[in-house]
């Protein structure tokens, strides 16, 4: 087939650009918008998904991670001696205020962990050790925070719940959802920060022994130890973050953020790709009274659409990899996956497709006899 | 022999409000192979309706069209694209050419068309415009054409598909006098060298002498009868139309 759809496309420069920015546009708002939903995702089960726990056990009713009520750390001896229990420890996560130099006060969310056990440590640490945890009043942060926190430096001295607290290191990319930063100390640190009784706990994590069946052990972990909650760490992660991105309605607005891109770059794609096609009437016209059937002038529509997708796509993704990468330095984080990158593409082109379906129904409804009027 | 095409009683009537327009009344009309035929009249008298059903762009109301021996009408919409791409080739007032193809590309779409090879497209292309005298012209862009470049590119890309009927739609009303004669003697030796059945309407008086036969439409019906025109001499020794022999 001569290039008809390649010239009619790169004919006008001016429609072409038109039609590319819609596209364009609606590529990167509909990454930003599901980047910043995966992002918020990641970010509001951070905590539980990188705890390295099986289970977590939790007071009665507890809805999500931020609000658990504190019980008896006593239950912990009950919990390990539950069959198929490896590890147990207990853990802290819990608002509480952070004081800055300056005077100001922020919410923080400390969480308070054994610092000799493997579950719950901070990880993506990019300053300091785990260890130095040990110190007293220690704390860790994560950098993204340090302007907020008004910290510069390790070793800077502030006040959490009152009490004294000293940054020994920072961590990158933990982010919460909340915006109240995560600060890692031990449980004991934890304690006095959340002005918590001494023989009580939020959490108990708990590592299933090798080979035993997680939800046999969680059942057994509810038959023996009364007034708890046991989740399996997904199902607690999938409630946390339900719980933020539905219950609140952050999430739903989000997406719906990211469908009015798809519509809008619909509508733009689509009015373009139709004016291109009206401007062309007279061409299918005469394409049809030569003979060519409906599905040859169908093609060389689908083929403007297709060709407009690719670069369209490619154009948006240089354009949302910038934007992503922006995003890393900030407090939301858009993410961009391999396989949302992958299915943005097959969106692009579903999109540009569907509105060149809108201009194939002007081209069937043509006037052949068109053709005739000089 | 049978006529390229024939036409019995043909009626076209147009819908309007809860009235309808009768645009042809029981139109008779022969065209044989090999005959120019200019289909004359005022505006609206049914000329381009009639050229139309002939060329399988619009559907009769009722009567019989026949082109080489087959019946169109009631044929289904789906089966009419191919009738055109096997027997009919377009001229139009306005060439229709595709501005964003070159001369070459617009002549090689009709051989698309038709399935034939691009490298063999390509090569009947260059063939096809070099016989209508535009054999440099194959990468040049319409716009980059004079109105009897364009119309000789559209009379290759008729060709291209090898059809036996030509119709075509006032060929000479955008041209010059001295280019619409070439694009006459072009039309004329189609159907003089070649055998096709030449069908034209026009306005036009200055391309009369080309005509085999003039048959005057108003009102929808045949005004008066066919009269035959001689084929003006001298036509065939023509420089241009002589190249056009080697069409097809």
């Amino acid at each position: 087939m001569p290039p008809l759809a390649q010239r009619n496309l790169f004919h006008d420069k001016v429609r072409l650009t038109v039609t590319l920015t819609g596209i364009v546009f609606s590529v990167v708002l509909i990454v930003v918008q599901l980047g910043l939903f995966i992002g918020f995702t990641t970010a509001t089960s951070n905590l539980i998904d990188h705890s390295g726990a099986d289970l977590w056990i939790t007071s009665k009713k507890v809805p999500y991670v931020e609000q658990a009520t504190a019980f008896s750390e006593r239950k912990l001896n009950q919990v390990r001696t539950v069959p198929g229990v490896a590890d147990a420890q207990k853990m802290i996560a819990h608002w509480t205020q952070w004081k800055r130099h300056d005077g100001g006060e922020d919410s923080v969310q400390i969480v308070g962990v054994n610092v000799d056990d493997p579950l719950e440590r901070p990880w993506n640490l990019v300053e300091g050790r785990v260890e130095d945890l040990k110190t007293p009043d220690a704390v860790i942060m994560d950098v993204l925070y340090k302007q907020k926190l008004g910290v510069s430096h390790a070793g800077e001295v502030f006040e959490i719940g009152g009490h004294r607290a000293r940054v020994v290191g920072f961590t990158s990319g933990i982010r919460s959802f909340t915006t109240s930063p995560y600060v890692f100390t031990t449980f004991k640190n934890a304690q006095t920060f959340s002005n918590l009784r001494e023989d009580q706990t939020y959490f108990i994590l708990v590592k299933v022994a090798k080979g035993a069946d997680i939800q046999q052990v969680r059942g057994d972990l509810l038959a023996h130890v009364t007034d708890v909650e046991v989740f399996t760490t997904a199902q607690f992660s999938r409630m946390t973050t339900f719980y933020w991105m539905f219950t609140t309605g952050a999430g739903v607005a989000v997406l719906i953020a990211a469908v009015l891109g798809l519509v809008v770059g619909f509508v733009v794609v689509a009015q373009t790709i139709y004016a291109t096609t009206v401007d062309h009437l007279r061409e299918f016209g005469t394409l049809k009274a030569m003979g060519a059937p409906n599905s040859y002038v169908y093609k060389v529509i689908m083929k403007q659409a297709a060709i407009s997708a690719v670069i369209g796509y490619v154009l948006g993704m240089i354009v949302s990899v910038f934007v992503v990468n922006a995003s890393q330095k900030g407090g939301a984080a858009i993410l961009m996956p391999t396989w949302m990158a992958i299915g943005m593409f097959f969106l692009t082109l579903f999109m540009c497709i569907g509105a060149g379906l809108v201009s194939i129904n002007k081209v069937t409804q043509l006037d052949p006899t068109m053709v005739f009027k000089g | 022999m049978q006529p390229a095409i024939s036409v019995r009683q043909l009626t076209k009537s147009y819908e309007e409000g809860s009235s309808g327009t009768l645009a042809l009344r029981g139109v008779d009309l022969d065209v044989p192979s090999g005959e120019v035929l200019l289909l004359m009249g005022p505006s609206g008298s049914g000329k381009t309706t009639l050229l139309s059903i002939m060329g399988c762009i619009l559907t009769a109301t009722s009567g019989s069209v026949r082109l080489a021996g087959r019946e169109v009408v009631g044929l289904r919409q789906t089966e009419l694209p191919r009738l055109r791409l096997e027997h009919i080739g377009f001229v139009f007032q306005g060439f229709n050419l595709f501005p964003t193809l070159t001369a070459g590309e617009n002549v090689e779409l009709m051989l698309d068309l038709k399935g034939v090879s691009k490298a063999a497209a390509k090569r009947r292309a260059e063939e096809l415009l070099d016989q209508v005298g535009l054999g440099n012209k194959y990468q040049a862009f319409p716009a980059d054409l004079s109105g009897g470049q364009k119309q000789r590119v559209a009379i290759a890309r008729a060709l291209a598909g090898d059809p036996g009927i030509i119709l075509a739609d006032e060929p000479t009303a955008a041209l010059d006098s001295h280019t619409g004669r070439n694009v006459m003697e072009t039309m004329a030796n189609l159907a003089h060298q070649r055998g096709r059945a030449v069908v034209i309407v026009t306005h036009d008086s200055r391309v009369t002498s080309f005509a085999d036969r003039i048959v005057h439409i108003e009102d929808g019906a045949i005004a008066k009868n066919p009269e035959v025109a001689s084929v003006p001499p001298g036509l065939l020794h023509h420089d241009f139309s002589q190249a056009v022999v080697g069409l097809v």
